[in-house]
Formats: C-alpha cells, sequence, structure tokens
C-alpha cells in the first residue's frame, strides 16, 4: 500500500508540473509582448514597458519559467492588477464560496444517479433502463446555464418557490443558505446525472456478469445479499472514479450557474478576472484549480485501492 | 494475334477483392439498417437536419429581419411575434432561426480537428507504447486535469476572441480527451494476429497504423467525432454566453442568452428562454445520434 501511495503521490506531482507548464505557455510564450496583451492596442509604449517590467515577462523565457516554478513551490501567486491584494486569498476564499455550492449539488445528484444506476441496470434493456440511459444522456448533454436559465424562468419567476439569486443575505442560518443556493445547484446537478448514473448503471452490468456473482447466486445468497456484498461494492468503483473526474469539471461549469445566479465564487472571480485580464488572478485559478483535480482523483484512487485489493496488491 | 479473352480473373486483380468488397458494404448495409430502426436516431437527425436547412436558408425563410427590423422592445409572444421581441425590438423567433449558423460552423471545425489530432496522436501512444506513449500519457493526464472552460477562457483572454481561436481552442482542449480513447482501441487491436502478419511480412509501422489499425479503429472514431460534436456545441454555447465566444451583432444562441438573461427576473422570460431552448434541442439531438451510433456498432 506504501509502495502504491508513494507512486500515485509522484505521478500527482508531475502532472501538476505539466499543468502548470501548460498554463505557462498559455499566458507567457503564445501572446508575443504579454503587456500590450493585457493594456490593449491603443496604450502607450511606455505603459506597455512598465507593464511588462511590473510583471517580470521583459525577462529571458527561461528565467520566467524558473521563476514560475519557484513562485508554485511556495504557493506565491503575485498580486491581482485589479484590487493590488494577493491573489491566494481571494481564490481560497472563493474556492470556499464554490466548494458550498458544488457540495450540494454533488449531495443532490449522487445518492439519486447511483439508485438510478443501479435500478437501470439490474433491468438491463428494459422499457425502464432505456428510459433512465435516455434521461441521462438528456440531462448530461444539456450546458448548465441553459438548466439554470429554465428552472430561473419556471420555478423562480413563474412558480416563485426560490430565491432568483444565489446570494443569500449576511449571517443567514444553514436552511436558508441551502434554499438560496438550492436552484444553482440542482442545475448543476442535472448534468452530473447523467455521467453518474450511466457509470453505475454499466458497472453493474459488468458486475452481474461475472463469475463472483454467479458463484455467489449458486451457493445460495439471496439476490439482496449479492447486491450488498458483491455487486455494489464492485460496480460503484468506476463511479467513484467518475465522480472525481467532474470535480474538475465541475469547476469549468461552475463559471456559467454563478453568473446566472449572480453567486461570488470561484467562477465569477475567474470571469471579473477575464473581464479585467487579470492575469495573475486567473493563472492562479486555474493552478488551484488543477490542485483540486489532483487531490479529487488521488482520493478517489485510494478509495478505489480500498475498495479493491487487487490494485492496492497489484502496484 | 493472340486473342484478348477476358476471364473473371483478369477483371479482378484478386478473387478476395471483390468478396471483401459487398461483406463490407453488406455489414455497412446492416449498421443502418440498425441505426434506422432507433427512434432516438432519427429524432435527432430531424432536429439536426431544420436547424441546418435554417442555417442555409437564413433571412430567406425568416418571417422578419433579425438584424434591421425594430419593432417595440421586449413584446411578449403573439400571433404577430411568435416568440416574442427582443430588448431592441428585433424578432426572436427570426433570430432563432438564423442563430443556428455560427454555433453550426464552429462546433464541426473543432470537433473535426480535435478527433483528427487525437486520432493521430492515439494511434502513435497506442501502436508504439514505450517512453513515446509514457510521456505524451503524461502530458495527456495534464490536459484531462484542466477544466476545459476555464483554460478556454484563458486562452481566448491571452490570444483575444475569434471564431479561428475559439475552434483552435476547443479542439486542442478535445485532443487529449480523443487520444486516450483511441489509443486504448489500438491497444486492444495490435495483439491481433493480422498485425503479427502485417509485421511478419515486413510491413512499415506507418503502413500498418494506417493501413491495418486505422481501418479497424474507425468504429470508436466516428463515435468520438459525434460525441465530440455534442460537447463542441457545450463548449461553444458556454464561451458566448461568457462573453469571450460569439460576438455582437451575431444571433448566436449563447450570446443571445447572455444579452437578455438579466431580464428574466423581471418576468421577460422569450427573449431568454427561446435561444436556451434551441441549445438544448441542438446538443440533445447530436448526444442521441451519438448514443445510437455507440451502441449499434457495439453491438
Amino acid at each position: 500500500m506504501t509502495r502504491y501511495l508513494s507512486r500515485r503521490l509522484l505521478l500527482s506531482l508531475i502532472t501538476l508540473w505539466l499543468l502548470a507548464t501548460i498554463v505557462f505557455v498559455i499566458t507567457n510564450v503564445l501572446p508575443s509582448d504579454v503587456g500590450r496583451t493585457i493594456l490593449g492596442p491603443f496604450a502607450p509604449q511606455e505603459s506597455v514597458d512598465a507593464m511588462n517590467q511590473r510583471l517580470g515577462t521583459d525577462r529571458a523565457l527561461i528565467v520566467q519559467y524558473a521563476d514560475m516554478l519557484r513562485r508554485l513551490v511556495t504557493l506565491d501567486f503575485g498580486q491581482s492588477f485589479v484590487s493590488q491584494q494577493d491573489v491566494l486569498p481571494q481564490i481560497l476564499g472563493a474556492v470556499g464560496r464554490s466548494a458550498k455550492l458544488a457540495g450540494l449539488a454533488l449531495l443532490i445528484t449522487i445518492p439519486i444517479s447511483i439508485v438510478a444506476g443501479l435500478y437501470a441496470g439490474r433491468r438491463r434493456d428494459s422499457k425502464r433502463d432505456r428510459a433512465i440511459v435516455l434521461l441521462g444522456v438528456t440531462s448530461s448533454s444539456i450546458p448548465e446555464f441553459i438548466t439554470g436559465t429554465i428552472l430561473v424562468v419556471v420555478v423562480g419567476v413563474q412558480l416563485k418557490l426560490l430565491p432568483v439569486l444565489a446570494t443569500p443575505p449576511a449571517n443567514a442560518d444553514i436552511l436558508t443558505q441551502v434554499r438560496y443556493l438550492l436552484m444553482p445547484a440542482t442545475a448543476m446537478a442535472i448534468v452530473y446525472f447523467g455521467y453518474i448514473a450511466r457509470m453505475t448503471r454499466s458497472g453493474t452490468i459488468d458486475v452481474l456478469q461475472s463469475d463472483y456473482t454467479r458463484t455467489a447466486t449458486m451457493k445460495g445468497l439471496t439476490t439482496s445479499q449479492t447486491m450488498r456484498r458483491h455487486v455494489l461494492r464492485n460496480a460503484l468503483i468506476p463511479t467513484v472514479a467518475v465522480i472525481a473526474v467532474q470535480i474538475g469539471y465541475l469547476f469549468g461549469g461552475i463559471i456559467a450557474v454563478e453568473k446566472i445566479f449572480n453567486y461570488n465564487g470561484m467562477g465569477a472571480t475567474m470571469l471579473f478576472a477575464a473581464q479585467h485580464k487579470d492575469l495573475p488572478m486567473l493563472t492562479a485559478g486555474v493552478i488551484v484549480i488543477g490542485i483540486v483535480y489532483m487531490l479529487a482523483t488521488l482520493g478517489s484512487d485510494l478509495i478505489t485501492a480500498w475498495m479493491n485489493p487487487r490494485i492496492r496488491l497489484d502496484a | 494475334m493472340v486473342d484478348v479473352v477476358v476471364t473473371p480473373q483478369s477483371i479482378a486483380p484478386s478473387p478476395v477483392g471483390p468478396v471483401e468488397a459487398s461483406e463490407r458494404s453488406k455489414a455497412r448495409r446492416e449498421t443502418i439498417r440498425l441505426l434506422l430502426r432507433r427512434p432516438a436516431f432519427i429524432i435527432g437527425n430531424i432536429i439536426i437536419f431544420g436547424w441546418i436547412i435554417c442555417a442555409v436558408l437564413g433571412t430567406r425563410i425568416t418571417p422578419y429581419d433579425p438584424f434591421n427590423d425594430f419593432a417595440r422592445g421586449h413584446l411578449p409572444p403573439s400571433p404577430e411575434h411568435w416568440f416574442g421581441t427582443d430588448r431592441l425590438g428585433r424578432d426572436v423567433l427570426s433570430r432563432v432561426m438564423v442563430g443556428s449558423r455560427d454555433v453550426l460552423i464552429i462546433a464541426p471545425l473543432a470537433a473535426l480537428l480535435g478527433v483528427m489530432a487525437g486520432t493521430l496522436l492515439g494511434l502513435i501512444m497506442g501502436y508504439y507504447r514505450g517512453a513515446v506513449d509514457d510521456v505524451l500519457s503524461r502530458i495527456v493526464e495534464a490536459f484531462l486535469a484542466l477544466p476545459v472552460i476555464l483554460v478556454a477562457l484563458l486562452t481566448l483572454v491571452v490570444l483575444g476572441t475569434s471564431p479561428i481561436v475559439v475552434i483552435g481552442v476547443v479542439g486542442i482542449l478535445f485532443t487529449p480527451i480523443v487520444a486516450r480513447t483511441v489509443r486504448s482501441a489500438v491497444l486492444t487491436e495490435r495483439q491481433l494476429d493480422y498485425v503479427t502478419a502485417a509485421k511478419l511480412r515486413g510491413e512499415s509501422g506507418l503502413f500498418i497504423l494506417s493501413r491495418e489499425i486505422f481501418p479497424n479503429v474507425l468504429g470508436p472514431t466516428v463515435v468520438e467525432m459525434t460525441v465530440r460534436f455534442g460537447y463542441a456545441i457545450f463548449t461553444v454555447a458556454t464561451l458566448s454566453f461568457l462573453g469571450v465566444g460569439l460576438q455582437p451583432p451575431s444571433p448566436d444562441w449563447g450570446l443571445s442568452v447572455s444579452q437578455e438573461y438579466t431580464n428574466m427576473i423581471g418576468g421577460i422570460w422569450w427573449s431568454t428562454l427561446f435561444p436556451a431552448l434551441a441549445i438544448a434541442s441542438t446538443v440533445v439531438a447530436v448526444n442521441l445520434i451519438a448514443d445510437s451510433l455507440q451502441s449499434v456498432l457495439n453491438e
């Protein structure tokens, strides 16, 4: 297990380094003049030079790259152009607020999708199975901002059931906060339903066809015993992996949802930074989300290894 | 003088050729027959075909000029304006009909770019394995850790937004995902006897990849193409909604939602809801087609 863990950690670090390099290529190598890109075509040359000096983008690329790596290790992401304050605390605060929204979305979607996937997988190719598959394909193909829009029109404006803006009043208790976050979280939950339900379904189908399930049935276990002891545990392995992968994706989709519902989380922070060409903020945001994704996949791999001894003993 | 006798053998270069071809077209007909039996596939195609007609005929079939015909702003749906009017008084139905145009050009091109680059990469990684595969797999992994929308946002801010940049960014971000799918398909193929036979015949790696393995992974590649097309519409629409995709005065659906959604709270829902439903219908249609293809080709 220790060997598996250390190998897995090393791979995560390599991925993180590559991720930072990709971001560096986008922000520092692709534009021919970073200062000009930020200030626009009509800014005087002196301001552009000053901006390049301030960002350090007047130096050789290799020096910039080394500097970027040093700052990555020390978690120093510089200051925002707009607020003139350190980027990291602002991003961490925003990630926290987004995590509330994303967490609620996962809390809604995970149980429903797993139950639907198991139900469909056990009734493979029946009418109900096809209905669930079709619902999954439909729900996961519609962008969050579209489901969000439809929810606002129907639930918020016509039926007036839930608030149309996601930011709760200051010092609101937890129930009020949930009430405000319920609609945006549902918009996100609908997209993930399709992925998670589909994964659980195909996992269930695979396990039901396996030899150990047949053995369990033949040695006389009841259906519910087989499901609990053998099927559930193994069928959920691919599901755990897909949930972790979705956590990275979640932070992409959340940008549009936060815009629709006017919620001040990571998405709104990134969008504001994009509108003001606040490169330090954007770069740090992408890397922090990359780290969150790495931790999520690491966590899911550990859960998978714990669920399935073949994986942890193999490596 | 020798009589030229035309025998069947002299027409066909080898007796296997025509038989193989007819088998293949038979298999293709069988696939199409299976597809046509699926209602999801037919419904998906009807919707996409409808939007293509709107995109091609454009202003020739819209009830009003979608750009320059200004009635009163935000008129609710009525017999004159079925979908109402937007904030500038333009007919929403006409704009929704023409709005399919940009996304139906940009999304397929982005998907095509991603699938072509990804297939090439996947073939190389899966066939050569070894160090090339290890290094490329790490890079693919790193790309997968990046949220597509966020990186597209960053790149479009840096490079400036234009349809070409949108196609390039979305295509490149899709490449690693396609590469991973194709790679795993190649991994199963390369162990099969026909690849060993080709190697023993002394064929070059390029020949084996392009003429032996590629035709056999075409199925997953076609599925990947339709799936990516759906995601490309999804991504381009979201980018337009965020303000870094298509720019005004384009009647693009995502852009229309972005310009009108703040009015929803005031009860003006039509100018947002109809373009939103148009996007939903298109992505769902593409995914219905992709899903049918996937299950028919896997059978």
